[in-house]
């Protein structure tokens, strides 16, 4: 048994863990972990597209004229600043490949402010649907009888998956917050960089939901309305 | 560690072709050009997710199993879409009996 | 605790590395959480058996006397909910895997084990969560959960249940991730993938069903409660929603769902099969693409739950189509079987009886299963108790036999203790003629037209229900056996050595119990699975 409870020489590095071989199959395992998370995560909002996909087929004009109400300007914004967020994760991520550390800690806090405009943006958004009485439920109202139906059920998905992409957002922003004292620390560096690679991996898949939201969302028969408002 | 250290300029170049897809995506949308407005959008919707994916995750630099992993992540979200619009798309194409 | 060379088990072992609480409950050693799973998921099966008692009590009179129609419906949905979420997702992948796949690969733990450990939390959380609502009153809308009862006008406990199965399948989630990326990375040198045990593929198969299909239900699920909660529409036809829809995304995990039930079941029968034949799986490449192509048919088929909901014509047709192909390589794995006992030098343990009653009872079950996938058919039998037979026949002469096998099979390298054989024989003959005395009349009060989920029925059933729940009562007793004797073995069962039964693997080249980290030295692997030539003959003499 002594074997295995080995010495802990020079060479076992302070972050790998006891059942791997080594650092480099560790990296493997946890960045091949977080990728089949991923696939998890696809298929978590594949169902919600699902649902879209064919209630959009079903109502297309209640939903091209909802879809109306919401203001592209902001989600266009939001776009832009999410992207930037998933550059600066990526500088985060060759920051701490290079050993740069004050870089990662910089680039990891840049990641979190951009994530913060974001959600800043969605809470007036979300301001807006309220006063404008567009949430579904007990208090909606649509002008157009006809399509009243179709709009609350748009309505019902916007809120569901933009609901669940910023939860996951917020999630992010919170890892964020752990990753910066280690990364303060200096613990990230070209030898181990794992948590912030995995990370990014999170991070910029939750840019990819929303690179699908915003035109499936904001961009439902625009030209049919006059001024796109 | 082995790993390709992608640079600062791809990062870059592909932040600004996300920009412009951005963009270029809005500018359609204003358009009524039929059918063609939803292939637009979806074009370059996958375009840009397909950059992120390549570059800023590190997929191109990666293996054989982590290409499988995301392909196979994509094939069952398309089969759920297929399959299930497949029902609604057929409703009334096969009429038994009468 | 008697200390003689007869019981004293080898030392140190990963069961006498710690007697703490704290040492069980916040353990990273894969095998000890499989005995925490083991623990957990037998409470939910005594559970969940218990809500199928009552209703088979209900069912042996053709009045509904015992209890109210309303209440009925809460024990038959609390059975399903338990049995399907509680029992037959986790119990083979969670005991069995967990405990066996690093050492089957030759690695000292999984690839994550705290989220392992964490897996387990969430599977009691989940678990506690539904037995709650079950306290308050329980849930009436059948496991299913079809809308717009369920989000609308069922009064029971709807939200608390979904929670409930919702915060389980992340423990699903995890073990399926723990396992692919263990078997990907973690394997010992020379260990290709045709050198794996079959026992592994079909986990590795699982584990795919478990990432791809678990979150769909998930967000289903989500819905369901959100819907319920803040009266949206998503699904209610009044509101302008699509019941189908929920059918739809639901039966996409549901139906990938019962292939995570079985094919770890599959994965043992292989292992016994080559064991108890002293002889190597026939057909071992043709075996293993069998597990991943049952696991990629799958999920193309949800639909033929759906034949008569309102789906399209042509769906139907094409989900039908779909449904037979899956048959095949379920198939494929009966022959091979079969091909494998052909000239072995077959032995009667009890883990053997459990693996032939498997191939047996499946291929009954499976064969209805294309009867079901015929639309003609399905169309007459749809929610009848021809239903409910198929998938029992694979559920429990399939799956749970599988579990029983397996448990029978390594319960002296899980525990280092031999149980007596011959009351393990008396129960697996016990269970293997109640299940059949069960569940075969229901395949012929299905035919007759017995809908599935009434409390009552008509006068001309009676002889058959009687039956059913007759064997129902010699079944639970079967059941009962080996938690006396099992039990009963922990302290009085004699040491059983490294390798009892003269199997092959690299589980049976450590110690049993194994130490910790499973190894003294890494193994390495230099040629395929169930190579028999230098290993040493069984124990017994059967």
């Amino acid at each position: 048994m002594s074997s295995l409870h080995a010495e802990h020489g020079p060479r076992h590095h302070p972050a790998l863990a006891h059942h791997f071989e080594d650092l480099e199959q560790q990296k493997e395992a946890s960045s091949f972990g977080m990728w089949v998370f991923l696939v998890t995560e696809i298929m978590f909002f594949g169902g919600l597209f699902c649902a879209y996909l064919i209630y959009r087929r079903a109502s297309f004009a209640a939903f091209a004229e909802a879809s109306a109400t919401l203001d592209i300007d902001l989600g266009a914004f939001n776009t832009a600043v999410l992207i930037g967020s998933s550059l600066t994760m990526a500088l985060a991520v060759w920051s701490a490949q290079m050993s740069r550390k004050k870089l990662v800690v910089l680039f990891l806090l840049a990641t979190f402010v951009l994530g913060g405009v974001f959600l800043g943006v969605k809470v007036v958004e979300y301001g807006h649907k309220f006063h404008e009485h567009h949430v579904p439920g007990r208090h909606f109202e649509w002008e157009n009888p006809a399509t009243e139906a179709g709009a609350e059920m748009f309505f019902s998905l916007y809120f569901a998956m933009t609901g669940l992409h910023a939860s996951h957002m917020v999630v992010g922003m919170g890892l964020i917050l752990f990753l910066l004292v280690p990364a303060w620390r200096g613990r990230y560096g070209r030898d181990y960089y794992n948590p912030i690679e995995c990370f990014g991996l999170y991070w910029h898949f939750v840019d990819i939901v929303w690179i699908f939201l915003f035109p499936l969302l904001y961009l439902i028969g625009r030209h049919g309305v006059p001024g796109g408002h | 560690m082995t790993d390709h250290v992608v640079s600062r300029k791809i990062y870059f170049l592909v932040f600004i072709a996300l920009m412009v897809g951005t963009a270029v995506t809005v500018w359609v949308a204003f358009f009524d050009l039929g059918a063609a407005n939803d292939a637009i959008m979806l074009t370059i919707a996958v375009a840009k997710a397909t950059l992120v994916v390549l570059y800023f995750m590190h997929v191109r630099y990666s293996g054989r199993l982590i290409a499988l992993t995301v392909g196979s992540g994509i094939l069952f979200l398309l089969i759920l879409l297929a399959l299930a619009l497949a029902d609604y798309v057929t409703r009334g194409w096969v009429v038994l009996g009468r | 605790m008697s200390t003689s060379a007869a019981t004293a088990l080898p030392e140190p072992n990963y069961l006498s590395a710690g007697w703490t609480l704290r040492s069980w409950l916040l353990t990273k050693d894969h095998k000890r959480i499989a005995i925490l799973y083991m623990v957990s998921v037998t409470l939910f099966f005594v559970l969940g058996g218990v809500f199928a008692f009552l209703a088979r009590l209900e069912l042996l009179t053709p009045a509904g006397d015992m209890v109210t129609a309303d209440v009925y419906n809460r024990l038959f949905t609390m059975h399903g909910v338990i049995m399907v979420f509680f029992f037959l997702i986790p119990s083979v992948p969670a005991v069995l895997g967990n405990f066996l796949v690093p050492l089957m690969i030759g690695a000292k733990d999984l690839a994550f084990p705290r989220i392992n450990l964490l897996s387990w939390y969430l599977f009691m959380i989940g678990g506690t969560i539904t037995v709650a609502a079950i306290l308050l009153g329980g849930v009436d809308t059948g496991w299913t959960f079809y809308t717009p009862y369920s989000t609308v006008y069922s009064n029971s406990h709807v939200v608390l249940t979904v929670i409930g199965v919702f915060i389980n399948g992340f423990s699903s989630i995890l073990t399926g991730l723990n396992f692919i990326v263990t078997i990907h990375r973690m394997r010992a040198p020379g260990l290709t993938w045709f050198r794996l045990p079959l026992f592994i593929w079909a986990h590795y198969a699982t584990s795919l069903i478990m990432i791809l299909g678990t979150p769909v239900v998930a967000i289903t699920l989500l819905l369901v409660a959100v819907e319920r909660l803040l009266h949206l529409g998503i699904f209610d036809p009044a509101l302008g929603g699509d019941p189908v829809l929920f059918q739809h995304l639901f039966w996409f995990y549901s139906h990938p769902a019962v292939y995570i039930m079985i094919l770890p079941s599959m994965g043992v029968v292989s292992e016994l099969i080559a064991a108890f034949a002293r002889k190597k799986v026939f057909g071992y490449h043709f075996v293993a693409f069998a597990s991943i192509a049952i696991a990629i048919l799958g999920f193309l088929v949800w639909g033929h739950h759906l034949f008569v909901s309102g789906q399209s014509t042509y769906a139907g047709l094409v989900f039908s189509v779909l449904s037979m192909l899956v048959a095949i390589p379920s198939a494929v794995k009966v022959f091979n079987w079969t091909a494998t006992l052909h000239q072995g030098s077959i032995s009667r343990e009890t883990p053997m009886l459990y693996a032939l009653g498997f191939i047996g009872l499946f291929t009954i079950g499976g064969l209805t299963g294309v009867m079901l996938a015929t639309t003609g058919i399905d169309v007459h039998v749809h929610d009848t108790y021809f239903v409910v037979a198929h998938f029992h026949y694979i559920m429990v002469g399939g799956a749970i036999m599988g579990y029983l096998g397996g448990l029978h099979y390594w319960w002296p390298k899980i525990t280092g203790r031999l149980y007596p054989r011959f009351w393990s024989k008396i129960s697996a003959l016990l269970v293997f003629i109640g299940f059949n005395l069960t569940f075969f009349p229901q395949f012929i009060l299905g035919y007759l037209g017995m809908p599935r989920r009434y409390w009552s029925y008509p006068e001309e059933f009676q002889v058959l229900n009687v039956l059913s729940t007759a064997g129902a009562t010699i079944l639970g007793v079967g059941y009962v056996f080996p938690l006396v004797y099992l039990l009963y073995s922990l302290r009085r069962g004699a040491a059983a050595g490294d390798n009892p039964w003269g199997a092959a693997g690299l589980e049976w080249e450590t110690t049993s119990p194994p130490p910790t980290f499973n190894f003294e030295h890494e193994p390495v692997v230099t040629g395929g699975p169930y190579d028999f030539t230098n290993v040493k003959e069984a124990l017994f003499d059967e």
